[in-house]
């Protein structure tokens, strides 16, 4: 017992000991909340992505490599909305780190500051795995990226003030090139206006809906459920009646549904990155709208 | 005549005809695209008003209900198929536990219901409490715990009621299990599973590699601890120490390593010598020290962390105990006491595999190893047949289906040499659902 103790006060002093560093550790839940942070805190951060491009974030293991680095985190910025339910409130407990509890400046839900869609009427889980405060995909309105960009500044101003003009001016830089990026992008999207499209899981509602376009089913018979055949056969019908000009899906899932109802239907079917780092081309958030956009107008004939 | 004119007139009206109507076209198509103009001049207001609605409807609900935890429920039920009488049940080659360990009861029954409300309390602490209902004994509280939230420097504390820290498997509610059943080494080493009203203190290293150090005091209200609601004194009546060290293999694959300790010193410990169809013939009790290590492992595969298509889990605990003391011989007839020593182990290693959505398969192998035990006079070994050197081992596999996070059929068979001198054949179909807040799961 006392060698017990003697071991754990020896090693306390160790980590006491330990060098602080000198940038401030950002944890993003998703990969474009780390690209937004990389793009606004440059080299006066460190950006650690808990997820991946080709994982569905809905489902993630609260691995012991996820702890270790929410541990150190100074920062913390999410979707929210429940969006990562099943994993981030087990991170947290877990971590020892009060600095990104919920109610501190270092816990950022990205989705509390945009206008919410889909925000349902009746929660009910025979209804699919709804988000009861809507859907937290905001990310691809690129109007979103700005106003969070904004909420983002003003965290990392208040969590280290030292760099404040740093982080100022690199937003304000951020700022002026993603209005630049943004009017073009609104000007390419006119074709798309009220384009039918098949969608995989209800991630792609903001971006459908800033660009005018109208979903006309998706692959998943409820949210969160796999595509089952009886659904991907009453789509094909609904396709006669009501078609599709394009059918998408996002790195994460399987292509097979999609490819599936595309040979039936003869609509094309495409890829999207969905995020940073979803295809070759989606390097940062500007990519991933431009290789958004391009995809499906290269699709959309 | 005049009806044949009128008719004419009317069929070239139906038709369409170009009568002279170029000039009258131009204008329709003006207030066509007027009206076109309104009307998306009106949808984009009525968007604008929906968006407007959508972030009031997001504001949170206010009233004293607002501030309601999460609750969610475990619903279970199972169906047991055993070929051998489950009131019989024993482990040979090992003391019997206080704990729950055996099959169930035969044919269809309904399983241990869970209520969990949890929430933060403050800024300072979460809050949690686990009811277990069982159809049979009422209520239970099978966790009840703060766990504090504010302190820094890796460092978490939790208090109360909890399941301990001890190996891998223990600290996960049934619910939450691969097999329906317990491993038999949770079995006779932690009583199927440990819950001890205690604290626990644990840290988090700062460092990539995922490393953590924990204690916990408890009271040793259970197994391996005695007797059974904890000893009648002020301090500790169980310690544990345990260490886990993890991270990421390449992208696809998360693993993680611990070791634990527990000590505690069991004072009257009790456990009978049972007949064939299991009534008590004698009771028995130990009173010593007990110590027991656990090394744990687990390996998650899955493509690029993406679970969703397929993914495979590979977990084993290796158990060792060494207990020594005095051992007293049917305590409330002839009461011989005599010396106790004895080293015990044992271990399992399972293996699941989801290889379309929805659908997993498991494989588990237990082992349990009786060891050396040793008795002095005036014991000797024919006063506790239940210790007689014996290695039980058993099969088991299964197949589940899960439609949703929030649902899971299993169905299990299982070929089980608990028993020396029969084979115990088990099958087992349940079901395991969960209704209200969403679960987070430990890896």
């Amino acid at each position: 017992m006392k060698a017990i103790l003697r071991f754990l006060v020896a090693l306390s002093s160790v980590v006491v000991a330990l060098p602080a560093t000198a940038a401030l550790n950002v944890f993003a839940c998703e990969q474009e909340w780390a690209a937004l942070a990389q793009e606004l805190a440059g080299d006066k951060a460190s950006v650690y992505s808990a997820t991946n491009a080709l994982q569905d974030v809905h489902k993630v293991e609260a691995r012991p490599s996820l702890i270790a680095r929410i541990r150190s985190a100074d920062l913390l910025i999410c979707s929210g909305s429940e969006l990562e339910i099943g994993w981030l409130p087990l991170l947290l407990t877990q971590s020892g780190n009060a600095r990104i509890q919920p109610g501190s400046a270092g816990y950022l839900e990205a989705s509390q500051f945009v206008p919410k869609l889909e925000i349902p009427k009746v929660v009910d889980r025979a209804l699919g795995d709804v988000h009861p405060s809507g859907n937290p995909h905001v990310h691809l309105d690129p109007r979103n990226i700005a106003k969070v960009a904004d909420v983002l500044t003003e965290r990392l101003v208040q969590l280290d003030p030292a760099n404040a003009e740093a982080y100022k001016a690199r937003a304000s830089v951020f700022l002026e090139r993603w209005r630049a990026a943004l009017s073009r992008w609104e000007k390419e999207t006119v074709r798309l206006k009220g384009v039918p499209v098949v969608v995989y899981h209800k991630d792609m509602s903001y971006f459908i809906n800033w660009a005018g376009m109208r979903e006309a089913g998706s692959l998943e018979p409820k949210p969160g459920l796999p595509p089952t055949p009886a659904h991907l056969a009453e789509l094909v019908e609904r396709m006669k009646r009501d078609p599709a000009k394009v059918i998408v899906y996002s790195p994460y899932n399987s292509p097979r549904a999609a490819e599936f109802l595309s040979e039936r239907t003869k609509i094309p079917s495409v890829m999207l990155p969905f995020t940073v780092g979803g295809t070759d081309k989606a390097k940062d958030l500007f990519g991933l709208f431009d290789d958004t956009i391009g995809r499906l107008l290269a699709t959309v004939k | 005549m005049y009806r044949k004119g009128t008719m004419a007139l009317a069929v070239a009206a139906a038709l369409g005809l170009p009568h002279g109507a170029t000039a009258q076209t131009q204008d329709e198509l003006r207030a066509l695209r007027e009206q076109v103009r309104q009307l998306d001049k009106r949808v984009q207001e009525a968007e604008a008003t929906a968006q407007q609605a959508a972030v009031q409807a997001s504001s949170r609900p206010t009233g004293e209900n607002a501030m309601n935890p999460a609750v969610s429920v475990i619903l279970n039920g199972i169906y047991s198929n055993l070929s051998q009488d489950p009131n019989a049940f024993r482990i040979n080659g090992f003391a019997p536990t206080l704990g729950e360990v055996g099959p169930g009861v035969r044919g269809l029954s309904l399983g241990e219901s869970e209520l969990a409300l949890a929430a933060n309390i403050d800024h300072n602490f979460r809050g949690t409490l686990i009811a277990s209902i069982s159809p049979e004994d009422g209520i239970g509280v099978e966790e009840g715990y703060i766990q504090t939230l504010a302190l820094s420097y890796g460092f978490t504390i939790k208090a109360g009621r909890f399941f301990s820290g001890v190996g891998y498997q223990n600290q996960i509610h049934a619910h939450a299990w691969d097999f329906t059943d317990a491993p038999l080494a949770n079995r006779v080493f932690l009583g199927n599973q440990l819950n001890e009203d205690g604290i626990q203190l644990k840290w988090v290293a700062p460092s990539d590699l995922y490393f953590d150090l924990g204690l916990e005091l408890g009271r040793g209200r259970q197994f391996p601890a005695g007797p059974a609601g904890g000893r009648n004194k002020n301090g500790v009546g169980s310690s544990t120490l345990f260490a886990h060290v993890g991270g990421d293999l390449g992208t696809s694959t998360a693993w993680q390593a611990g070791v634990s300790y527990l000590s505690t010193s069991p004072q009257d410990r009790t456990f009978g010598n049972l007949d064939s169809s299991g009534n008590p013939v004698n009771t028995n009790s130990f009173t010593g020290n007990s110590r027991l290590w656990v090394l744990d492992g687990i390996l998650k595969w899955a493509p690029n962390q993406n679970p969703t298509i397929t993914h495979f889990k590979l977990q084993g605990e290796y158990f060792r105990r060494k207990e020594d003391g005095n051992l007293t011989f049917d305590t409330t007839g002839t009461a011989q006491t005599g010396g106790f020593a004895s080293v015990q182990s044992g271990w399992y290693l399972q293996g699941v595999y989801q290889f379309v959505p929805m659908w997993r398969v498991g494989y588990r192998y237990d082992r349990l190893n009786s060891g050396t035990t040793s008795l002095s006079a005036p014991l000797t070994a024919a006063d506790f047949p239940i210790l007689a050197a014996y290695n039980p081992t058993r099969h088991t596999v299964m197949v589940d289906w899960s439609p949703s996070e929030f649902s899971r059929v299993r169905l299990q068979a299982a070929s089980d040499k608990s028993r020396s001198d029969a084979t115990d054949n088990q099958v087992f179909l349940q079901y395991i659902v969960s209704l209200g807040a969403h679960g987070a799961h430990k890896f």
